[in-house]
């Protein structure tokens, strides 16, 4: 699984089979706009949020972590009502934090996986919901239990669908 | 061998990202407007795909609530059946007591009508395991009263009698067996002979002679010669006759239905039946539905209690 390394740095990168990180990602975004209309409750789910991180602590790469977040988050943003950059912001830190945060810690182990998922809902919510209280003068609440249960659901299913994802991977 | 850009080329793309996005966010707050083109672009390519997905989940999803509809319909068909099932059961043991309540009028009625002569309510348990024999088994025995000879019947007409009793049960010549023989008469010409069995569900009447006219559809009546049975009790109607030598051969379908007997009554004497009405009691059958005969009654006699042409033949 393990690519050559750099100069600088020992760190294992992963590549993906030709397509699939468009594919994955075009899914989600798919899924994430369609799903909720048959099962509401999945509006709690951030899919397109979990690829984010799935591929920034693959690729460990923070450029093309916060592109490809920023790339997804404005088309989460223009699939919705509101403003371009909400959705866009938010992501884009969370590509940036999760590439870096996966050249430095062990991103493979389920528990890990759980705890850093579960870590970067609750900093995309804070994000995108001070970006919306300050930019656009739309206060909303910023704990409320919907926020946990959503955290750990969307941890739950980052440990659950990260080892598919795995199969993505090109093999070294 | 991948090349991991350098820590300041990524904050600085960072850094851009972040202030290119505030910067369209805050064109869009300023000019109160969205950003259209993207917007009909980023629609543009996903609708597609949303309602290939849409039809898609609708396909699984009627499939689904299709096989669930389905499994439902199956188990409610089995949950029906069952209990259709349950139902003709009940259905059938409710005819059943209804025809059992008809009979246990019917003798209630007939015991009505004959207070003076002692009656013994019985129930047929058994019937012979020889199929050549016509014998049946009552649920009444010595212990009750029952002793040999005496006239079993039913309101409808003769049974037979009893040849031979036990503590608990007896034992009833049926009078469709071939030893069987029953003094009768010919309703309204008072013609006697002796009525007795063949072996199948027909009786026949001997010693008749061919001068006497006969005719299908003539009731017979006992005639208490064989001190067995009262007078003027049903016997049966004559279905046949036919000329013989020396006397006619007379065909006879039994007045009572010997082949489905379930309640009997059993003359305790041989005392003439004649039609009274006051209430009275009869001995009930152990065990057996027939109690409600022997019960005092106040219940008025009905007309289908009495029985057939007993009455009605009288001269």
């Amino acid at each position: 699984m393990s690519a050559p390394l750099t100069n600088e740095q020992n760190i294992e990168v992963f590549q993906f089979r030709a397509g699939s990180i468009v594919g994955v990602t075009a899914l989600a975004l798919l899924l994430q706009a369609f799903l909720p209309v048959y099962f509401p409750r999945m509006r709690m789910l951030d899919l397109p949020l979990l690829i984010t991180i799935y591929f920034g602590f693959s690729r460990r790469n923070p450029s093309t972590g916060l592109l490809m977040g920023a790339t997804i988050g404005l088309i989460q943003d223009s699939l919705g009502r509101s403003p371009l950059g909400l959705f866009g912001i938010a992501k884009t830190l969370v590509g940036f934090l999760a590439s870096s945060l996966g050249s430095r810690i062990d991103v493979e182990n389920p528990i890990s996986r759980l705890g850093l998922a579960v870590g970067f809902y609750l900093f995309h919510q804070a994000v995108y919901i001070l970006t919306r209280r300050w930019l656009l003068g739309q206060p909303e609440p910023i704990l409320s239990t919907q926020l946990w249960i959503a955290a750990a659901v969307n941890g739950v299913l980052a440990v659950l669908i990260f080892p598919l994802l795995d199969h993505l991977r090109k093999p070294s | 061998m991948l090349a991991v850009p350098g820590r300041h080329r990524s904050l600085t793309l960072l850094i851009v990202t972040l202030v290119a996005q505030l910067l369209m966010l805050a064109v869009q707050i300023k000019r109160e407007t969205h950003v259209r083109l993207i917007r009909v672009w980023t629609v543009d390519s996903i609708t597609p795909f949303e309602r290939v997905g849409t039809w898609m989940v609708r396909k699984v999803y009627g499939v689904f609530t299709g096989y669930i509809d389905l499994v439902h319909v199956r188990r409610d068909n089995l949950a029906l059946h069952d209990e259709l099932n349950q139902l003709r059961i009940r259905n059938t043991a409710l005819e059943g007591e209804a025809a059992e309540a008809q009979r246990l009028d019917a003798l209630l009625g007939f015991r009505t009508d004959h207070p003076e002569a002692p009656m013994l309510a019985a129930r047929v348990i058994a019937t012979s395991a020889d199929t050549a024999s016509h014998v049946v088994f009552l649920n009444r025995g010595a212990r009750d009263g029952i002793k040999n000879n005496m006239a079993v019947i039913t309101p409808d007409g003769i049974v037979g009698k009893v040849f031979e009793v036990y503590a608990s049960t007896a034992e009833v010549l049926l009078a469709t067996d071939k030893d069987s023989g029953v003094g009768a008469l010919l309703a309204g010409t008072r013609t006697q002979g002796v009525v007795g069995g063949t072996g199948d569900p027909s009786l026949t009447m001997k010693y008749v002679s061919n001068d006497e006219n006969v005719i299908p559809g003539q009731q017979i009546l006992t005639s208490g010669e064989d001190q067995i049975f009262p007078k003027d009790l049903p016997v049966g109607t004559v279905t046949q006759v036919k000329p013989g030598n020396p006397f006619k051969q007379i065909q006879l379908r039994p007045a009572a239905h010997l082949d489905r007997l379930d309640e009997v009554l059993v003359l305790l004497t041989r005392q003439e039946l004649t039609p009274k009405t006051p209430p009275v009691r009869v001995s009930p059958a152990p065990n057996s539905t027939a109690a409600p005969a022997a019960a005092p009654s106040t219940k008025p006699t009905t007309p289908t209690a009495k029985p057939n042409g007993a009455q009605q033949s009288h001269p």
